[in-house]
């Protein structure tokens, strides 16, 4: 079976060099089945990062990918509080580099108006729109998204595929969150294996709308497979999940910049 | 990876108290482990996480460990010692279900590691030559009900307690990255002390801590079912390990902690 994972952080792999930490995240992808993987952030470091980090946290993404162009895909990282920057970014990494994707984390809740163009300049490239996304019991960081918030920026663009990062942590009720607004996808990766998961998400969204990722090297590939693997689900609905979904979603970018897929 | 019988020591019968969980009948978990290759589950029950009647938690998982699975179950009661009358429930964990061990959750149950009622039942439940299993942690806090929020245990005040009780076997249960590597040595220095690996996380995760800690003290848990039971086990195929190490992980440490090859 296809594995891809939509969300991999090379740069807690234990290697600030990018290349020796791509070859570790793929050397243990091999072990455990996976074929391609997406891939952001170059330190967990900045939650709010202004226009130079922005830029050195891309460039680190893109020499880790440099090696692998068949089977790494980039997103680049945005930040709302700059927006001019994170445009330019897009067209630095995205429309005119190699990345094909784009990573809005902590920095801003994503209903927040300036996320608009970012959406719509995404849109036209047919890049992939990754929101991190959480619901804490112990509570979310200042600029933490909701999956509900991410549902009010979706209904806004109706057209436009999104991906809810995390589906919220809290899943049963990221899962409700979303649930209305068919454009949206849920993000398996970087919660606990917990049992019941991908069952709920199947049930209440269909198997067209699940991603498999893992949120590693913060998670163990193994735990976060499982979630797919050891799920009550017919066996019909594991390819959608684990590769065809995400496949489907980035195809048309990635034959734009004719990446064998 | 090789298709070894393991020993899961770290499952749950009954109901987990905020949902329903796929395998949470005992029949549906017993195949589910099968499966999977477990000759052998030291189960608990859910329902000790807050009722208060112990007595009929545990003879509920004694009974369903009798009548499902032909063995594959071995029941751990829990046993609260903060509450009155504490040693009635371990005897009859001993004596009427012939229970190997006890399962004990301090964080649902209101006591820390460094109180007098751990101390007492310690040493009363090693008095009787029983394994005492600590759940460190239940879920990652973020995600827990927000009106019922058990706080992770300290296992550091748990050092001396084990110390001072010679003949101790006892293994953290849901041990996660908040034991630092020093901490988890020290308490393995203290006594017979073991962890299981349901929480261990990070890629690379299990490889780094059977560098950090004794391999000889890591026994196979998968939290099932709360957690997917693959989780467990894929976790062992990530890291890679040599094969008598993996084996041991897979079933021989828990045996040598069990003492009688249960």
């Amino acid at each position: 079976m296809r594995i891809w994972d939509l969300h991999c952080h090379p740069s807690t792999f234990g290697s600030e060099d990018p290349l020796k930490a791509m070859t570790d995240v793929v050397r243990t992808a091999d072990r455990m089945g996976v074929e391609r993987m997406c891939i952001y952030l170059g330190s967990l470091r900045h939650y709010d990062p202004n226009p130079v980090d922005l830029e050195d946290h891309n460039n680190w993404i893109l020499r880790a990918m440099k090696p692998f162009p068949d089977r790494v895909f980039g997103f680049a990282y945005l930040n709302p509080n700059y927006l001019q920057k994170s445009l330019a970014e897009i067209d630095r990494c995205v429309r005119d580099g190699p990345m094909t994707g784009v990573k809005l984390w902590v920095a801003k809740r994503c209903n927040a108006p300036e996320l608009d163009p970012i959406v719509e300049k995404c849109a036209g490239l047919k890049a992939v729109i990754f929101q991190h996304t959480w619901i804490k019991t112990t509570g979310n960081l200042g600029g933490e998204s909701t999956p509900m918030e991410l549902a009010e920026l979706a209904s806004r663009h109706p057209n436009v595929p999104i991906i809810c990062g995390h589906t919220g942590g809290t899943w049963e009720i990221g899962i409700r969150a979303i649930r209305a607004n068919k454009n949206v996808s849920i993000d398996l990766a970087g919660s606990d294996p917990s049992n019941g998961f991908t069952e709920m998400a199947y049930r209440e969204l269909g198997p067209e709308r699940i991603i498999y990722g893992s949120d590693s090297g913060g998670r163990s590939m193994g735990s976060q497979l499982a979630k797919v693997h050891g799920a009550e689900i017919p066996e019909g609905a594991k390819p959608l999940i684990f590769a065809e979904n995400l496949r489907r979603m980035m195809l048309p970018i990635l034959q734009a910049k004719g990446i064998r897929a | 990876m090789a298709d070894y019988d393991k020993i899961d020591t770290n499952v749950y019968l009954s109901r987990y108290p905020f949902r329903r969980l796929p395998g949470d009948e005992p029949a549906e978990l017993v195949g589910k482990l099968r499966r999977g290759g477990v000759e052998r589950a030291w189960a608990g029950s859910f329902d000790a996480l807050l009722h208060r009647d112990l007595a009929t938690v545990n003879r509920r998982l004694s009974d369903d460990c009798r009548r499902f699975g032909n063995g594959l179950l071995v029941p751990f009661g829990s046993v609260n010692p903060a509450m009155p009358d504490w040693q009635e429930e371990l005897r009859r964990c001993h004596e009427d279900y012939r229970m190997p061990g006890i399962r004990l959750l301090p964080g649902y149950h209101g006591y820390k590691l460094g109180d007098k009622a751990f101390v007492d039942i310690l040493g009363a439940a090693t008095r009787r030559r029983m394994i005492v299993q600590i759940v460190v942690s239940s879920e990652d806090e973020r995600t827990q009900h927000p009106m019922v929020r058990p706080v992770d245990v300290s296992v550091a005040a748990g050092v001396d307690p084990i110390r001072s009780t010679p003949g101790a076997r006892v293994q953290l249960l849901n041990h996660n990255h908040r034991t630092p590597a020093d901490l988890a040595k020290k308490l393995m220095a203290a006594g017979e002390v073991y962890v299981d690996i349901a929480m261990v996380e990070n890629t690379h995760g299990l490889d780094t801590l059977v560098k950090a800690i004794p391999p000889e003290r890591v026994a196979f848990g998968s939290y099932y079912p709360f957690y997917y039971w693959e989780s467990a086990a894929l976790k062992v195929k990530e890291a890679a390990l040599l094969g008598p190490q993996e084996l041991a992980i897979f079933r021989g440490n828990a045996r040598r902690l069990m003492g009688d090859g249960r």
